[in-house]
């Protein structure tokens, strides 16, 4: 009886090396692929944008008062006189090398003024994330195991909320509650004025900088600043994180070998964490990364709200005053991002998991 | 009394006698498991009095949403004569927030007809006709499913001008390829039933059976999809008016009038708060509408 049931504990044995290794390398072959096509797709539709464009790029260089041949120089420059497919292929170059132009309004290259503005974005999605995920994991799986309890209601009502709150509008009134009257969060921004280039930005995380230095102060400050649009952020992602938590977990607690485990009088915490909850983690970090990905672009409308020097609020300050290069730089940017997770998602699922094979 | 009872009847009848009173029964029945959903009642008795307050604006609006009065400036809720208030130039919020229903229809309702259209087009040729038609077409879907929707919205509106109709035009640009999805998915599931056989062998060409056959069999998930997708429709709508780039100004979109109201947030709170609660009871009307339909057309998707 004892050896049957160590038998039972003990994990299957692999496959060969051989059997897993080549399907995987061809998968992997294969999604390299797909990236390729999705890539150049979303290369093309912003530069199909960027060419109906109501601005005159030429004009936009040279300004009203230039000579016509100073504009055709500049036509010819800027491959304008090429056909299109060919224009598009320089676009492809430049891109590949991080090359997005320069920006109208401050003659700077967009990629560096990109790079300089994403960690905020960064610092603020990723605390977002963490927060989605700690919270809404267990609240999706305490509202499978108990189906149709309180906590249950309270999920979904936490959901349903989440998908119909308008972001911008929360995070305002988050501002007007918690900032304007309790006075318990810093106001927008990223760090109170006084604490401005306190701090050698090294990675260009605030929190990651501050602590580096070890100056607590600013490190205070600045999470005074990040938590209440972080937790907005968290807010949404843990409506979609919890809802699809439930409903893998409902999947799984009503398969047969969660009956056997509980029939063999297996404890319930261990039913729910060490069986059920074991076989999602795959689907979970799928769910994960793409609202991660969702996460970078609710961002857009939170940094306006909460004036936080991010992409989103690079490219819609860009929008305004007609920076078409800013523009199509930052989507490209964030487009590049949300399609890399959105694959790396897929790609998770193909290996880990031996049914999608 | 006695007559209505008999029409419950005929409409539960077991036996048709018609293909018509077939259908009738069906949907029937659809209804009365619908109505029996207390949150789906809700968000449909919502919508209907939003639907009758966009009629009837020019009736119901206390004052008129574009005259201002720079006297009566960001007057308090509950002031004489103005419910809601007045935002920064004196206009009655109430009447805005009331012609704003017009306007937040009338974008949903386009984006409702163009993207799921579109989506169908793609799906059942696709699904159809399959090789490489299908693999192009699914490419291109799968291309946009895997874009940023709100930022590529923006870069949309950027490139056509400000504006609802380009609003509506970027947002069903970005919304179509679910639907897509959706209708291969089932394109796929019937183009091989015996069925479809059938008509084939009695002759009919594939125009006729994508639009007589299969498009009628699609309908029901797309429908629960875009009343689910509405919510999300209305989000980015606002996420737009709010950002400047969807209706403009006097417009009373209410995503409009809460980046108007905002500059005043901490000192006159109702002007940003009230357009936003009234954009957050709609689209939560539709997701509640949707849960409720998912459940009677479509039992499988549910949990």
């Amino acid at each position: 009886m004892a050896l049957v049931e160590d038998n039972n504990k003990g994990r299957p044995s692999r496959a060969p090396f051989s059997e897993w290794f080549w399907p995987a390398v061809s998968t992997a072959l294969k999604t390299l692929g797909s990236i390729a096509v999705t890539l150049v797709g979303l290369l093309f539709v912003t530069f199909i944008i960027g060419r109906v464009m109501p601005i005159d790029p030429v004009l936009a260089i040279v300004g009203e008062r230039a000579s016509q041949s100073t504009y055709d120089a500049v036509y010819d420059q800027l491959g304008l006189d090429k056909p299109l497919i060919v224009q598009f292929l320089y676009y492809l170059w430049d891109v590949l090398h991080l090359d997005f132009g320069t920006s109208l309004l401050n003659a700077r290259p967009v990629s560096e003024d990109i790079a300089r503005v994403f960690p905020a974005t960064l610092e603020l999605a990723t605390l977002g994330i963490i927060f989605g995920v700690v919270l809404g994991v267990p609240l999706g799986v305490l509202a499978a195991v108990r189906k149709g309890s309180w906590i249950d209601q309270v999920a979904r009502v936490v959901a349903l909320v989440g998908y119909s709150m308008p972001i911008f509008w929360l995070g305002l009134m988050g501002l007007l509650i918690f900032y304007g009257i309790l006075g318990w969060v810093g106001g927008p921004g990223r760090v109170g004025i006084f604490y401005v280039d306190v701090v050698p930005s090294v990675t260009g995380l605030i929190l990651v900088d501050a602590a580096l230095d070890g100056n607590w102060d600013v490190f205070k400050n600045a999470f005074s600043h990040i938590i209440l649009p972080a937790s907005l952020l968290g807010y949404f992602s843990l409506a979609y994180i919890s809802r699809m938590t439930r409903s893998f977990m409902l999947e799984q607690l009503s398969a047969e070998y969660i009956t056997t485990a509980r029939v063999k009088g297996m404890s319930e915490w261990n039913v729910v964490w060490k069986h059920a909850f074991k076989n999602i983690r795959v689907q979970l970090i799928t769910v994960i990364a793409l609202s991660y990905a969702n996460l970078l672009e609710g961002s857009v409308l939170t940094e306006i709200i909460f004036s936080w020097p991010g992409i989103g609020s690079y490219i819609t300050t860009a929008l305004l005053s007609a920076d078409m290069n800013a523009v199509l730089g930052g989507t490209v940017v964030v487009g590049l991002i949300f399609i890399l997770l959105n694959i790396f998602s897929d790609l998770l699922y193909k290996v880990f998991d031996p049914r999608a094979k | 009394m006695a007559e209505t009872q008999t029409l419950r009847q005929w409409l539960l009848t077991d036996t048709p006698s018609s293909r018509r009173h077939a259908k009738l029964s069906a949907l029937y029945q659809g209804w009365l498991s619908f109505r029996a959903n207390t949150m789906a009642m809700i968000g449909l008795w919502i919508l209907v009095v939003l639907v009758l307050v966009a009629i009837a604006a020019p009736l119901i609006a206390p004052h008129d949403p574009f005259v201002q009065s720079l006297g009566d400036r960001l007057a308090p809720l509950g002031t004489e004569g103005h419910v809601l208030g007045t935002d920064s130039l004196g206009r009655d919020i109430l009447s805005r927030l009331i012609y704003g229903a017009r306007i937040t229809l009338y974008i949903v309702a386009l984006v409702a007809l163009i993207a799921p259209v579109a989506g169908l087009l793609v799906g059942t040729v696709a699904g159809y006709v399959g090789g490489w038609t299908d693999t192009v077409l699914m490419r291109i879907t799968d291309i946009f499913l895997a874009f940023p929707r709100l930022v590529l919205a923006l870069a949309f509106v950027a490139a056509l001008g400000a504006g609802i109709e380009n609003a509506v035009l970027a947002i069903s640009l970005t919304a179509w390829p679910p639907y897509a999805r959706i209708a291969r998915a089932e394109t796929l599931t019937i183009r091989t039933s015996d069925y479809i056989s059938a008509i084939k062998l009695q002759g009919a060409g594939p125009l006729r059976i994508i639009t007589k056959h299969i498009w009628p069999l699609c309908i029901s998930s797309l429908i629960v999809r875009v009343t689910l997708d509405m919510a999300g429709i209305i989000l980015a709508a606002a996420g737009l008016g709010f950002l400047g780039l969807g209706a403009q100004p006097p417009s009373p979109e209410w995503g409009a009038m809460i980046s108007e109201g905002r500059r005043f947030i901490l000192d006159h709170w109702w002007v940003a708060t009230m357009p936003g609660l009234a954009i957050f009871t709609v689209s939560l009307a539709f997701n509640l509408l949707g849960d409720g339909l998912r459940d009677v057309l479509d039992p499988k998707a549910g949990e």
